[in-house]
């Protein structure tokens, strides 16, 4: 019988002492134990966006910065020389940063090709995210094209099994779209309040999380910053947090992380 | 040889209301988004599929009069960023933005404090981006506000798909030759006529052949 360290289909008996999992959970999950004196610290997060101007002072530098192009339907990636073509990105990385100053942030710039194509942009970038690895990428943006779906769930599945997280903003509009919707990833809406430190679980899925979306001063392209509001830039803020609880606690996978986010949200008793 | 589809747009065709008329309801609705948010001005973008550029196709307030048909790139921008993403956004102090401030002054020569963009869906269609330019400053933002426009987007929308509906239609029936285009005519002197009894007849008995020929 050959030697079968890890099962992958099922577990013998006499195999089950061989995957033991070292479990270092509190009796309580809380915010202090989770993200208490975290910075974010050797994490990767990945802003798949509009681009990132990484001399903003908000953002404070980058360590890498892409661009996916399309020819036909075949898209490259290719080293960014534009950086930001909207503001956005800039705005995303500038909240990440703000929570988890020393994360590693990359930037996979997916606008600028003109609207056609941008799906598959979306999927050549979000494929390339997670096959470098990044712990957490932020996606603040959707797409209600039934033909991609199926292509981004198995996107999805498979960050969620190799251990990359996505964030991705949930769609307040009445329209079916992705990739939020999807179990796999964590989806982030807006609260009313004015706490970047603050999120809720919401007991009524599809959207799964709350964070601050509104009246944000936000750091945008060109230096300076603007107010602004939407669940795009409530989903960096979990990504953030994503950030300090992955530097904290390295190795969790993203069903651990979620439940983490989870028991230590406001309304769930773990916010101390 | 043609789908059934273009022969069903070809009798829309003929019987449709003209493009004014559906200008006319996309004026309405930047009247009514302007109106809403007590703002300087609101605008309908319509994305190009052809050219991949973003149309102002209805202005109301600033810019109106003027804007209407300009061009710009579907894909960069803060209106390309909602047309990509599907995200609606709202910004605040605008003219902080220096790209953004210096390209609406090129292309509009009105900088707005704020604004509210959010991308016009239907299906699984993003067909274009509905603005809402400097909206009262006496109005405390909430997200019931936001939830206000992308109610009243979804009804844009609709608008938006009629209306291209609309033109897909009255292409086929301009092309002017092949079978779409003589349906297309002769629903439109049906609509037109006044005494179309006899035309009717003769139409019912070309039916019955068509019918006997498809069986």
């Amino acid at each position: 019988m050959s030697e079968r360290l890890i099962p992958a289909w099922s577990l013998t008996l006499e195999a089950a002492g061989s995957i033991a999992i070292p479990a270092e959970w509190p009796d309580r999950v809380t915010k202090e134990w989770a993200i208490g004196d975290a910075t974010g610290e050797s994490v990767d997060v990945c802003i798949l966006d509009s681009g990132v101007d990484g001399d903003h002072p908000l953002v404070g530098g980058i360590d890498s910065a892409v661009a996916v192009t399309l020819e036909g339907e075949i898209t490259s990636i290719v080293p960014d020389e534009v950086g930001d073509v909207c503001g956005h990105g800039t705005a995303c990385a500038g909240i990440v940063r703000s929570l988890a100053p020393a994360c590693r942030l990359h930037s996979v710039r997916v606008l600028g090709e003109g609207n056609t194509g941008s799906a598959d942009l979306i999927l050549g970038g979000l494929r390339y995210a997670i096959e470098q690895g990044f712990e957490v990428v932020n996606l603040s943006l959707s797409t209600t094209k039934r033909k991609f779906a199926e292509l981004l769930h198995e996107l999805a599945d498979d960050a969620y099994f190799r251990g990359t997280v996505l964030v991705a903003s949930a769609h307040n509009m009445p329209v079916e779209s992705y990739p939020w919707r999807f179990s796999s990833v964590i989806s982030v809406g807006s609260h009313e309040g004015n706490d970047s430190w603050e999120w809720y679980a919401n007991p009524e899925p599809p959207v799964e999380f709350f964070a601050r979306g509104i009246d944000l001063d936000v750091a945008w392209s060109g230096g300076g910053t603007l107010r602004c509001t939407g669940n795009s830039f409530a989903a960096p803020h979990i990504a953030g947090l994503s950030a300090l609880v992955l530097s904290k606690h390295p190795g969790l996978t993203p069903f651990q992380l979620k439940s983490v986010l989870y028991l230590t949200a406001s309304n769930t008793g773990g916010s101390k | 040889m043609t789908d059934g589809s273009s022969y069903r747009e070809a009798v829309a065709a003929g019987m449709l209301p003209s493009e004014e008329s559906h200008r006319a309801l996309l004026q309405s609705i930047v009247d009514v988004a302007r109106s809403i948010f007590d703002a300087k001005a609101s605008s309908i973008m319509l994305l190009d599929t052809a050219t991949d550029e973003l149309v102002f196709e209805a202005v109301s307030g600033e810019g109106e009069g003027d804007l209407v048909g300009m061009r710009f790139p579907s894909s960069t921008g803060i209106a390309g960023w909602v047309l990509v993403t599907g995200q609606p956004i709202v910004i605040d102090d605008l003219q902080q933005d220096p790209r953004f401030a210096r390209e609406a002054a090129e292309r509009t020569g009105y900088v707005p404090r704020g604004l509210m963009a959010v991308p016009l869906v239907n299906g699984e269609n993003t067909l274009g981006v509905l603005q809402v330019l400097d909206r009262s400053e006496n109005r405390a933002f909430s997200l019931g506000e936001i939830d206000l426009l992308i109610l009243f987007a979804n009804q844009a929308a609709i608008g938006l798909d009629l209306m291209q509906t609309a033109r897909r239609a009255r292409a086929v029936a301009e092309r002017g030759e092949g079978g779409e285009a003589v349906v297309a005519r002769i629903a439109a002197l049906l609509e037109r006529s006044e005494d179309d009894v006899a035309a009717l007849r003769l139409l019912e008995a070309l039916e019955g052949v068509l019918s006997r020929l498809a069986s």
